[in-house]
């Protein structure tokens, strides 16, 4: 399983990425295990979701099930979604409460909310006949558990046990970034939305590692001047490159020769109902701040809508993108209807989102089939560095350079 | 004898002819990508929302579509025709199991079963959207119209992305 795929890396670097990368198999299985399975942290909940004992979340770890749930002291546990005995996956309903205990439904082994295993029907037989061995120690049959740090109401896991500490997993730059949107306030969930995207995960991460496309493909977010290629803004990265963020903030805007570039440009275009895009200025500096964090979140904060993205892998050929909105409890009604509003923009329906998924599908259904080619990401050089404006797939490189590394690729 | 009062003093069988008969003709605008008829409707002051059923059943307020007046829609259809980026596609709409709850005010609360089917050129057509409709129904200008209209579905990951209304 996860074999070295035989297919060599193509000359130049990251600044060409194999198109076997987005379907092989093999490559899929390598991920799994190395990327998901391996030393990094995994975002699984906002403690929102689960604020009371017995309060659980079923998400999924790359395709891997688990259970984030916080027991009787408040405690934080992220378990695999498997039961110890005969691998049921037990828990089946996306958020719910617990109670005092977990039990398979197979055949009612039952575990306390750390993951001990608690008790095992006819353990000791039935009128003598049977039973589990006398040395059978529950003591080693408990669920399968996961590192797990949380920081400021955000909750990661590990199945390493040897993962480095969250804060310099994220890095200085992405540990500021992260803390301007979780600065310790309590978090309101606002809502869920699922895609199902007929396309490998890592095309989700570079369409957001990527400004160069924001500018050209999102007619939208061009037209009204939420994101341009002409107003200021930067690519950053952590110091490994697996960690990215494009952020931007509003300046001076007009038609220029740089935007006369962008075709899509339409400054006639304006909304019938302008509440949708009424932000106030809320945070520090930027305006738009998209963090991607190694390996499965995006964090968004488009003026006033906040979001985690979250990736869940599907085989090679696909991934859910499972998007939490939320808030700050301290928001007023106001704020809150702000942020719902501006929420149209995001999403399997989002004026700007939905480009994306269609995007990607079409980039998976001509990757594919071309495996033997490669895609050129040059644009802002072949290299990767922090640079002070958008026209730069650098992110991406980066990303890569550090994809190599862990996939030995 | 107006619209409205002619309305409430239908039979419930009469009423339901012309309910059948309006929601076929939405689905129909819909299904014939006769998007600019589609705004025509609602009231201008209307609520229309596609939520997950998930989100609806909790109480959570995020809808996957959340447009507040008539003119939203219009802004919608804009984007459809002008700015969004998307596969060809055909979407067909099923509206069965139409209930009548009865008046509240001026409005008739209407219940009903859709089913959304979506057609991508080199994919078989499959189930795009399943859930329910509820919805608030007033008459203005002598005809049926929505004041609101929620489509809150049960089919919780939507295959890539929902680009028409349901």
């Amino acid at each position: 399983m996860g074999e070295r795929p035989t297919a060599q890396w193509p000359e130049g670097g990251v600044s060409r990425i194999p198109y076997w990368a987005y379907s092989d198999p093999g490559v899929y299985a390598r991920e799994q295990e190395r990327i998901f399975g391996g030393r990094s942290w995994s975002y699984v909940a906002l403690e929102a979701e689960i604020p009371n004992a017995g309060d659980y979340k079923r998400t999924f770890i790359g395709d891997k099930p688990v259970v984030v749930v916080r027991d009787a002291e408040g405690g934080l546990n992220v378990v695999e979604n498997r039961c110890a005995h005969r691998g049921v996956q037990f828990c089946q309903k996306h958020l719910g409460n617990a109670g005092g205990e977990f039990m398979c439904p197979y055949h009612q082994w039952t575990y306390d909310l750390k993951g001990n295993l608690i008790g095992v029907p006819f353990r000791r037989g039935v009128k003598q006949q049977g039973g589990m061995p006398p040395d059978f120690d529950p003591a080693n049959h408990g669920l399968s558990k996961l590192k797990v740090e949380a920081r400021h109401g955000v909750v990661f896991a590990s199945f390493a046990k040897d993962v480095e500490p969250l804060e310099s997993f994220m890095g200085e730059t992405m540990l500021a970034l992260f803390d301007r949107i979780f600065d310790g306030r309590k978090l309101e969930v606002l809502g869920y939305s699922r895609q199902l995207i007929p396309a490998n995960w890592k095309l989700m991460f570079e369409n957001i590692k990527d400004p160069y496309h924001a500018s050209l493909l999102h007619v939208f977010l061009v037209s009204f001047g939420l994101f341009r290629a002409d107003q200021p803004s930067k690519v950053v990265m952590d110091s490994t490159g697996r960690h990215g963020a494009l952020v931007s903030w509003k300046g001076e805007q007009q038609k220029t020769t740089d935007t006369a570039d962008m075709k899509s440009l339409k400054d006639d275009f304006k909304l019938n109902d302008p509440t949708m895009l009424q932000p106030v200025r809320e945070f520090p500096e930027y305006t738009v701040v998209m963090t991607t964090l190694w390996p499965n979140l995006i964090i968004q904060q488009q003026s006033n809508t906040l979001a985690m993205r979250q990736l869940v892998t599907r085989g090679p050929t696909s991934f859910e993108l499972a998007w939490t909105f939320f808030g700050y409890e301290t928001d007023d009604d106001e704020m809150r209807l702000r942020r719902l509003r501006q929420a149209n923009l995001m999403g399997p329906s989002g004026f700007v989102s939905a480009d994306d998924s269609e995007i990607m599908k079409f980039s998976q259904e001509g990757v594919q089939p071309y495996p033997e080619a490669a895609g050129v990401m040059e644009m802002g050089g072949r290299d990767w560095q922090d640079e002070p404006h958008m026209v730069t797939e650098a992110a991406i490189r980066s990303f890569y350079d550090y994809y190599r590394k862990v996939m030995d690729l | 004898m107006s619209a409205a009062e002619r309305y409430l003093n239908m039979s419930a069988g009469e009423l339901r002819l012309e309910l059948e008969a309006f929601y076929a003709d939405y689905a129909a605008a819909l299904d014939e990508e006769r998007f600019e008829d589609w705004p025509g409707f609602f009231v201008a002051d209307c609520t229309y929302k596609i939520i997950p059923r998930e989100n609806f059943e909790r109480g959570l307020p995020l809808a996957t579509w959340f447009s507040e007046s008539r003119n939203n829609l219009h802004d919608r259809v804009v984007a459809i025709r002008k700015t969004m980026v998307y596969a060809p596609r055909y979407v067909r709409r099923m509206v069965t199991g139409i209930r009548i709850l009865g008046w509240e005010g001026d409005a008739l609360q209407v219940r009903a079963n859709y089913l959304a089917l979506e057609t991508l050129t080199d994919e078989l057509t499959r189930v795009f959207n399943t859930g329910q409709y509820r919805d608030r129904i007033v008459v203005e200008g002598g005809r049926l119209k929505f004041r609101e209209k929620l489509c809150v579905f049960d089919s919780l990951l939507v295959p890539n992305s929902l680009i028409f209304p349901l």
